[in-house]
């Protein structure tokens, strides 16, 4: 019960820290303000148009696409597979567990070879090509470790050394309904666990706030209608020395442009 | 600064990735302000004793003003899908100029102070405190980045370096170390009204000189009038227009098409210059004084229609950003109530039949057409996405027969920079801008090969002035380079007035 105990705590604690600092991240991203028209062109002209762009960009990794195909099929991989094993998990905190989740049960094996394999294949190209090993921190190296310890321990719970589920699922369903239940004494399970922990703990101060910021950016969110809205930023209201009685016309709400 | 020696690379037969060679253009500087480039655009004279302090607080201050840099800073994953980009990294293999890297100059002192992970593990995070070597490179390597946006077409995320480039340059202005090219430049606009310094009675002088040269050419009596009240338009065209070649047979161009439509124009001594550094140096308060003056322009002559000349990142501030810094347009004509650039205005009169053209005067020319990087990526032509690549092309085929398109990954969005874009249009700069232009270089060579292409065509006063000057270390001709206009007025047909 005390390892139940500890870990629940922990969970808890990496749970309001990443929502925490992620909002407080968000704010500030949406609090900024996009004095200038500066989407990359070709852009679209309407809110829907910006709408599929952005999808395209967050589901099929557009510009990633046009940049460099390894580096897109690797990202691509990873990041898929990572949402389907993120939510075969689902069964675990769900009583009874959701159709859809049983569904993809089976998929969600492959999801996390998937996920294993565009890690490795992200890491080999950050060790082997030179222009990516020059701009790569330790952290950069780390944070891959870091997700493929994660899914190849998750995986070998799967292969090698099942894991006791249903007391794990006891514990996470406990988590959810503020239940405390003991934590099965598994050391491949608690690795895993632990491992997720830092993650949610570094999420919010490291370069996975790339999530929420690309729908911020300013280049992908904007409409190109510079010439019909005016996109004045309150700092930039009053600067104007020489004819501060101009008439400030239509404006758009310089929040998503 | 000594005059560094270089080679210019020899052109290769097919685009590669160079390996990475640290430090290779760590020696590339532009020449530094003085005060009397710095304190008219209001930043210090010279290095203020408190850089480090003045360099975080501006950085502080821009961090909350622009949520590009804000957001940029933080969103980057270190993929590498932007390292082969840069022309200027594919032209010199310094890793700093790949887009990324050149981000981390800035990131990574932002990390150091201004996140939780740079304050606590700067080693881990590569953060660094800012010192005199840091700056240095930012002097060094934000003046090796034209603003171009290729990197951001690629990036994930859209991280557009421009961005950064422009936060870096204004940091180190504010510090006292800004450019000296870009500010004194600035600095003429706010006194004269163009980058060149040209006064009234010069700029006079000049245009009458192109009224007898075109009348000699082609006997018609072709004006091109100055400060002339209640004009319908008023011309903005970049300064070089007025002297430069081939620059000025855009200008004549642009004359001949309005003469041919009957459309009233004029020039205006005030503001006689489209090009807007401001942009370049990342400062908005000098971005808009400089356009301050063509609204203040077109409001004393009273014109009805606003239309820019040929020049690139003019057309990006002015399409772009115009009407935020200095609009509303409301005292223009309803039915052209937003500043218009010269190819959609001779695009419209084409299209309307208003033009009537020879192509058999271009037909000793093959033509390609360069898109410029600040109208591809940073602006627009015409109404719908893209028109920035078809209405040139479609003015093109209206005025010559032959025309073929360089290697689709080199144009569109995709284009590549002249290398002399951003500000860096300077002699001190010219082997970052020989060595910047082989991306280009390499696919105008293809097609002169292939398809016996002679000319060149570009709307941008900078990369006509740029190509040249660099074409010829490339083994092809300066007077390859040609206007889009200098095409539409050569084939306009004049019924003779004599
Ligand atoms: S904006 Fe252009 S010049 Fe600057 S880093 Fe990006 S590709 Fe290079
Ligand atoms: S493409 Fe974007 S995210 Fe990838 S390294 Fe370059 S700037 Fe960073």
């Amino acid at each position: 019960m005390v390892l139940g105990s500890v870990f629940a705590v922990l969970f808890y604690l990496g749970a309001i820290i990443l929502i925490a600092g992620v909002s407080s991240r968000v704010m500030r991203y949406a609090r900024t303000p996009a004095p200038l028209v500066i989407p990359t062109t070709p852009a679209p002209l309407t809110r829907a148009g910006v709408g599929a762009r952005m999808c395209r960009e967050v589901v099929f990794f557009e510009s990633l696409f046009k940049g460099s195909k390894w580096s897109w099929l690797f990202g691509w991989l990873f990041h898929f597979g990572m949402l389907i094993a993120l939510a075969r998990h689902l069964r675990y905190f769900t009583e009874p567990v959701w159709w859809w989740v049983t569904l993809i049960q089976w998929v969600g094996v492959y999801a996390g070879i998937a996920m294993f394999a565009g890690l490795a294949g992200l890491w080999v190209r950050r060790m082997l090509v030179d222009r990516i090993r020059y701009i790569s921190a330790p952290s950069d190296h780390l944070m891959l470790a870091l997700l493929l310890a994660i899914a190849g321990s998750g995986l070998m719970m799967k292969y090698v050394h099942h894991t006791d589920i249903v007391s794990l699922k006891a514990f996470a369903l406990g988590l959810v309904t503020l239940d405390w239940q003991p934590l099965p004494a598994d050391g491949l399970l608690l690795v895993h666990l632990s491992l997720v922990i830092v993650l949610m703990l570094i999420f919010p101060f490291s370069k996975l706030l790339h999530a929420p910021g690309v729908f911020f950016s300013p280049t992908r969110n904007m409409r190109d209608n510079p010439r019909e809205y005016r996109h004045v930023a309150p700092w930039a209201q009053n600067l104007s020395q020489t004819r501060p009685e101009w008439p400030l016309g239509r404006q758009s709400d310089h929040g998503e442009g | 600064m000594a005059k560094v020696e270089f080679e210019t690379p020899p052109l290769p037969d097919q685009l590669s990735i160079p390996a990475v060679l640290p430090g290779a253009m760590a020696h590339s500087r532009p020449f530094v302000a003085k005060p009397e480039h710095q304190q008219p655009l209001g930043f210090p004279g010279e290095l203020v004793d408190n850089w480090q302090k003045v360099a975080l607080d501006k950085m502080d201050e821009l961090l909350g003003r622009y949520r590009s840099l804000q957001v940029f800073l933080d969103a980057c994953v270190k993929c590498g899908a932007c390292t082969d980009k840069c022309h200027y990294y594919l032209g010199t293999g310094d890793p700093k100029n790949m887009p990324v890297a050149r981000q981390d100059l800035l990131r990574k002192v932002y990390r150091r102070y201004f996140t939780v992970a740079g304050k606590w593990f700067p080693r881990l995070v590569g953060a660094v405190e800012l010192s005199e070597e840091v700056i240095n490179d930012w002097y060094s390597y934000y003046h090796q980045c034209s603003e171009c946006r290729r990197c951001s077409v690629y990036c994930p995320y859209g991280i557009d370096t421009a961005e950064i480039t422009m936060a870096g340059r204004e940091i180190l202005a504010s510090i006292g170390v800004g450019q000296k090219y870009s500010n004194e430049i600035i600095g003429k606009v706010h006194t004269i009204g163009n980058n060149l310094g040209l006064p009234e009675p010069a700029l006079a002088n000049t245009l009458e000189g192109l009224e007898e040269e075109v009348e000699e050419d082609i006997s018609v009596s072709v004006k091109f009038p100055l400060d002339q009240q209640g004009a319908d338009v008023l011309l903005v065209p970049p300064s070089a227009d007025f002297f430069a070649e081939p620059h000025v047979d855009g200008l004549i161009g642009y004359a001949k098409v309005f003469h041919q439509a009957g459309i009233s124009w004029t020039l205006s001594s005030y503001a006689s210059e489209a090009a807007n550094f401001g942009i370049f140096i990342g400062n908005y308060e000098n971005m808009q004084k400089v356009a301050q003056r063509i609204r203040q322009a077109a409001l004393d002559l009273g014109v009805k229609r606003i239309v820019v000349g040929e020049c690139g990142h003019a057309w990006r501030v002015a399409y772009s950003f115009w009407n935020t810094l200095i609009g509303p347009f409301d005292f223009l004509d309803p039915h052209y109530p937003a500043p218009q650039h010269i190819c959609e205005f001779t695009h419209d009169l084409l299209y309307q039949g208003g033009l009537k053209l020879d192509r058999e005067a271009n037909d000793d020319k093959v033509v390609t057409f360069h898109d410029s990087c600040n109208v591809s990526r940073g602006s627009r032509l015409g109404s719908t996405p893209g028109g920035q690549f078809s209405i040139p092309r479609d003015l093109i085929r209206a005025a010559c027969t032959h025309f073929v398109d360089m290697a689709p990954e080199t144009i569109h969005e995709h284009t590549f920079c002249c290398g002399g874009g951003g500000g860096l249009l300077t002699d001190d700069l010219l082997e970052l801008r020989v060595k910047g232009a082989l991306p280009r270089a390499q696919a105008l060579r293809q097609v002169i090969e292939a398809h016996g292409v002679t000319h060149m065509a570009a709307i941008c006063a900078i990369c006509k002035s740029q190509f040249t000057k660099v074409l010829p270390q490339y083994g092809m001709g300066m007077d390859m380079v040609i206007s889009v206009h200098q095409l539409i007025g050569d084939a306009l047909v004049f019924e003779s007035e004599h």
